[in-house]
């Protein structure tokens, strides 16, 4: 008996042969893998190359983050939703603030619209750079194409450093407004970050969009339909690819998106190179929407003075408020009871559900596919996991 | 979008459902519709196939957990006292049967409008924890229900893969209800390690038994 066998036997997979040349292999894929960006397992079920099955295991970074931010007041948990996504701190800010706001019935002065959507979309030109860095990396363009990115991300985080005192644990936003005004000089110098990334978008492009190796691994792979897309609540980038015409920035006219002229990029065919060239497309309606907001932001408060930040309990009820996160929809549901934590807390993370499908997208393809295609998902495990 | 009509539109065309209009209070707005669980997923389709409403997005699922309480009143009873008849106040306790709540969350993508707040409750908080699943008709419920059997233990029938989401599969209690307690040791399989180190312990104790010291205030 050979080796190969053993392992199947153990595994109660039956060959279909007696030669064992058609047997199944069950292999574990993480947690420990370079391809899952955190601790991820996939359970994957083999014929030769191609998967036949494909099972994903959460939890190895599970915390409950609900449970702790229900024995927590409401702007204690400020700071824990930061940890969620940790690679946009600030959107994550901003949907649990805006939820509160709905709760409680709160008012954002004009001048913290204006920051909030500013740093909003830093946060998303960081977060799209560096997940088209880590797609090349998983795709085997070792290097450059990620330290690319990083370079630009490091511009980015130093304003957020500048700003908020911290790179990537923000805690900026407050319930009606924001935390701290902007320090002199900053406005001029994210206008000079913003006016520079085209050029870097250009040089990107350059160098990917009509490579024959991105183009060959890419296209045609993990394609997903229009109707699995919203069928199984794909959100985000990742529906837009496949057609799905939803960005919360347009439906919900939450914040003051409504004043900004900008489009949504649309794919057709839904495959990772679709993905792809989404998140790209999007960088540049980013920094129009940049560009907009630095031009108009006007003098004035930043945060509501009525609201209260010591013995905070808004009424009992309910809200449920999202907002258009660089990796899909964001959302909060907070049950209150007038007490001063929430009774029920839930996150609705977008990298979770838009893991739903990856079954349905991996079937039949290779291992080296698997990589690819959940590298154009987009998913941070602190946000899957909770 | 006016829930009070959408309730109507539905009583009309799914015979025999019970549906409930729970009122929010709070500035958010967000009223929502309490489904029997028999009728609930006959809803979900017509809310999902019918043409004007087209809720195809199931966005968010969640669930509540909701304990048994007493609730005590106050009330004035006549009463014979020393055989005349007085007017008394006596406590009386009344239980409130405690249950889990799922609540969902629906936006359309096609027409652009939501959310649309459902809920249902279970029966109970321990045999009765059954509802149905909403998998077949929205695959974006796979795993948020999943997490909701983990966390909660809400059995949703007809779902197709109902094992724990982020804990380990081995594991006995759910722990977003009210009322966990978190267990004295998380080690799911205790190691020979452990079991060594007990063993010493034992020993230790059998052989050289701890004795308070005299001076010590106890």
């Amino acid at each position: 008996m050979s080796t190969a066998t053993l392992a199947a036997a153990s595994l109660n997979l039956e060959p279909a042969n007696e030669s064992g040349m058609d047997q199944l292999l069950e292999i574990a894929m993480g947690p420990q893998h370079p391809s899952t960006h955190g601790v991820f397992r996939m359970n994957v079920v083999l014929d030769g190359e191609r998967v036949v099955r494909l099972k994903p295991v959460f939890g190895y970074l599970h915390r409950n983050h609900e449970k702790i931010a229900e024995n927590e007041t409401y702007l204690g948990s400020m700071p824990y939703t930061d940890r969620l996504d940790y690679m946009c701190p600030l959107t994550n800010n901003w949907a649990y603030a805006l939820a509160v706001e709905k709760l409680a019935g709160i008012q954002v002065p004009e001048r913290a619209e204006y920051l909030r959507v500013i740093t909003g979309e830093l946060t998303r030109l960081q977060n799209h750079t560096c997940l088209i860095g880590f797609l090349m990396q998983d795709m085997g363009a070792s290097g450059t194409p990620l330290m690319y990115a990083f370079r630009q991300r490091e511009i980015i985080l130093d304003l957020f450093e500048a700003l908020t005192g911290a790179r990537m644990m923000c805690n900026y936003m407050r319930f009606g407004g924001c935390r701290v005004d902007l320090p002199a000089g900053w406005l001029d110098q994210a206008k000079k970050v913003v006016a520079g990334f085209p050029r870097f978008l250009d040089e990107y492009e350059s160098l990917l969009v009509s490579n024959e190796i991105l183009m060959d691994r890419t296209q045609d792979v993990g394609v997903l339909s229009k109707e699995l897309a919203i069928s199984a609540g794909i959100s985000g980038p990742m529906a837009r690819a496949s057609g799905v015409d939803y960005d919360i920035r347009k439906v919900d006219h939450y914040s003051i998106y409504d004043r900004f002229a900008f489009r949504v990029p649309l794919g057709s065919h839904g495959d990772v190179y679709d993905r792809f060239m989404i998140r790209l497309l999007e960088m540049r309606e980013s920094v129009n929407i940049l560009q907009q907001a630095m031009r108009d932001i006007p003098e004035g408060p930043i945060v509501d003075p009525k609201t209260k930040i010591r013995g905070f309990r808004p009424k009992p009820g309910e809200a449920y408020g999202r907002i258009e996160g660089p990796k899909g929809e964001l959302g909060f549901y907070l049950v209150s009871d007038g007490s001063p934590n929430p009774y029920r807390y839930r996150v609705r993370p977008p990298s979770l559900i838009n893991l739903t499908i990856l079954e349905d997208l991996c079937l039949g393809r290779n291992v080296a596919d698997i990589v690819v295609i959940l590298g154009s998902i987009d998913i941070v495990m602190g946000e899957v996991d909770r | 979008m006016n829930l009070e009509a959408i309730k109507s539109e539905i009583e009309a065309n799914v015979p025999g459902c019970r549906l409930e209009l729970i009122a929010n209070p709070s500035p958010s707005g967000q009223h929502s519709l309490l489904l029997d669980a028999e009728h609930a997923s006959a809803v979900a389709l017509y809310l999902r196939d019918t043409p004007n409403l087209r809720f195809d997005f199931c966005s968010n699922i969640t669930g509540i957990d909701w304990p048994g309480k007493e609730v005590s009143q106050k009330i004035k009873v006549r009463k014979l006292v020393d055989g005349v008849e007085q007017e008394v106040e006596e406590t009386r306790i009344t239980t409130i049967p405690g249950s889990l709540e799922v609540v969902y969350h629906l936006y359309s993508v096609e027409k652009k409008h939501g959310p649309i707040v459902l809920r249902m409750r279970t029966k109970d908080r321990d045999a009765g924890v059954h509802l149905p699943s909403f998998t077949p008709i929205w695959r974006s419920a796979e795993l948020q229900e999943r997490e909701i059997f983990d966390l909660f233990g809400v059995l949703f029938d007809g779902h197709p893969d109902l094992r724990r989401l982020l804990m380990w599969d081995e594991f006995q209690d759910y722990p977003m209800r009210r009322d966990y307690v978190d267990p004295d040791d998380y080690e799911y399989e205790p190691t020979a390690h452990d079991a060594v180190l007990q063993r010493a312990r034992q020993h230790l104790s059998q052989a050289n038994p701890v004795q308070p010291s005299e001076g010590e205030a106890r």
